[in-house]
């Protein structure tokens, strides 16, 4: 079997998943959704050779966001906080932004008519994804953005325990 | 391509072997803990079914099956049916990468004794375990029942909290060894040189946490009974019950396995050398299986003996415990692992940062603490 129609089936099941993220009336389904999205793009992961980056995926992503997103899904109740349905001119607003935008990204791609990358391609390497490969890369090349992106997720942090502190006084629920 | 052919029969006998002694093992769990418990209660435990009781958990499969499977009018019947179904999936995924034993040869078939050796093993380990929510959180929201509801949200808290301060014990492990395979973690402790010699705290850490992601007692707050009822399952009847209670000993046992793969040595025994060189490698591989399933079911009992001494934690305790507690011990011992790497003395830095912590805990306590009036 051509691994091009593994490819295909996976791609296949990522945009059905994601379709469903956006058509489910349920927002647990959504969610549960999602998460099987995010299994897909693991295995295109997986078809990429970066094993690392799939087991950081599932772990990150699948393992600790959703399950915050589920969470705080299920504290809501589904019944009483049903959004609003939409006016026709909202609806008719977010049809032309996105219809907009689609047609910009087909635009762009077909304008700059990206060169799908082959096998033999200078510098390529199947070893690239591997861990050991990666963190060298990672640590030598690219220490400064990585550097910064470490001070990044430093500061999101610091302003989570912030919000999330409770002041002097405040009602303890 | 008739070689890769016998590598994936012996391979796929081997998976299925793995697969039946996990589920024999989660089935007399249940019986041993039942035994464990009257032992510690001065009582005599199960012994009606067969000698000794030991058919017990055949009877227990049985009333399972031929109780009344009930599903809640208001319930998501989906998601109700799905809870335990991903319960049990990922508690049986994860002995996939567990290394069982060394290479063997087999009616002239050479192959490990272990599922997949990938080289990122023991994140593969940490994903599935992080997945293990999932059964609970669907389950327990899928009833349709506030105290299911409860009981879900606690076990999805409490798991993402202990699942940092798990991978934070791991990294400590990956600075010894240099290697996320689980493989290569049990090769380099060969012939007695076990890392629990040099991470004492990391080995500790690792087992609160695994205690925590488990929902064994002290932290089985998910199913606190006094609070909760019955907690998650409490909807739940005949073998949709069983399938959640059978999920949490084959964690169990699995959990016991994967400690004994990186703190204890893996497949490893005293006398492997000489076992080998008597009766050639293979058996000495196998024995080496049976060895790993020892530890781990030592480590079994662990669980239970702990249940049945320790009374159960409030959950602030918990909380503060992981995020407070667990967590900067777990960057200490990072800290006290790559100076001792630095020095090149992992066994020495590994039990002087014990004795600097309890050094350090007494001197915090004697200077910031003020002294309990009588």
């Amino acid at each position: 079997m051509d691994i091009s129609y593994i490819w295909y089936f996976l791609s296949g099941l990522t945009l059905l998943s994601a379709l469903m993220v956006v058509l489910a009336k349920n927002p647990i389904h959504s969610v549960l959704y999602l998460v099987f999205t995010f299994f897909c793009i693991s295995g295109h992961y997986v078809l990429l050779n970066a094993q690392f980056l799939m087991a950081v995926n599932i772990i990150v992503y699948a393992g600790a966001i959703m399950v915050l997103f589920l969470f705080v899904i299920m504290m809501l109740d589904l019944r009483k906080n049903k959004p609003d349905s939409k006016s026709p001119l909202t609806k008719l607003a977010g049809v032309i932004v996105s219809g907009v935008l689609l047609v910009i990204f087909i635009a762009a791609f077909h304008k700059n008519n990206m060169p799908s990358p082959t096998a033999e391609a200078v510098g390529f390497s199947s070893q690239t994804g591997m861990v050991e490969n990666l963190g060298k890369i990672l640590y030598s090349e690219y220490l400064l953005p990585f550097e910064l992106v470490s001070i990044l997720f430093f500061v999101a942090m610091v302003g989570a325990v912030l919000l999330g502190k409770r002041e002097a006084g405040e009602r303890n629920f | 391509m008739e070689l890769l052919n016998d590598v994936f029969t012996a391979k796929a006998i081997f998976v299925g072997i793995v697969f039946a002694i996990t589920l024999g093992i989660a089935a007399y769990s249940t019986y041993f803990e039942r035994k464990i418990a009257a032992f510690m209660q001065d009582r005599i435990g199960p012994d009606r079914a067969g000698p000794f009781g030991i058919l017990q958990p055949l009877a227990d499969a049985v009333k399972m099956f031929m109780k009344e499977d009930f599903i809640p009018a208001n319930s998501n019947k989906w998601l109700f049916i799905a809870g335990p179904c991903l319960s049990m999936l990922t508690a049986l995924m994860t002995s996939a990468v567990v290394p069982f034993g060394d290479t063997v040869t087999v009616a002239g078939v050479t192959f490990d004794l272990q599922g997949i050796d990938v080289n990122i093993g023991i994140l593969w380990v940490f994903g599935i375990v992080s997945l293990g929510v999932y059964g609970i959180l669907i389950g327990g929201w899928a009833s349709n029942n506030k105290y299911s509801l409860l009981g879900a949200i606690r076990a999805a808290s409490q798991n993402i909290s202990y699942e940092l301060a798990m991978g934070m014990s791991i990294i400590a492990i990956l600075m010894l060894t240099g290697s996320l395979s689980t493989k290569t973690i049990v090769e380099t402790q060969q012939a007695g040189h076990w890392n629990i010699l040099q991470q004492p705290l990391g080995f500790l850490i690792f087992l609160i946490c695994s205690f925590a992601e488990c929902n064994r007692t002290p932290f089985d707050l998910p199913e606190c009974e006094t609070e909760l009822i019955g907690g998650y399952h409490t909807e739940y009847s005949s073998m949709k019950l069983g399938f959640y209670l059978f999920a949490e000993y084959i964690n169990m046992f699995i959990s016991g396995a994967v400690m004994a793969t990186l703190f204890f040595g893996g497949y490893d025994y005293p006398g492997y050398a000489f076992v080998a060189g008597q009766f050639g490698t293979t058996v000495a591989a196998f024995v080496g299986m049976g060895a790993l399933i020892g530890k781990a079911l030592l480590f079994v009992f662990v669980f239970m003996w702990v249940r049945w001494t320790l009374p159960r934690f409030r959950y602030d305790q918990l909380m503060g415990l992981g995020w407070t507690g667990l967590i900067p011990l777990a960057m200490f011992n990072v800290v006290v692992t790559g100076f001792g790497i630095l020095i090149g003395q992992p066994i020495l830095a590994g039990i002087a940062g014990v004795v600097i912590l309890i050094a350090g805990l007494f001197l915090n306590d004697a200077i910031f603490r003020k002294k309990k009036l009588a």
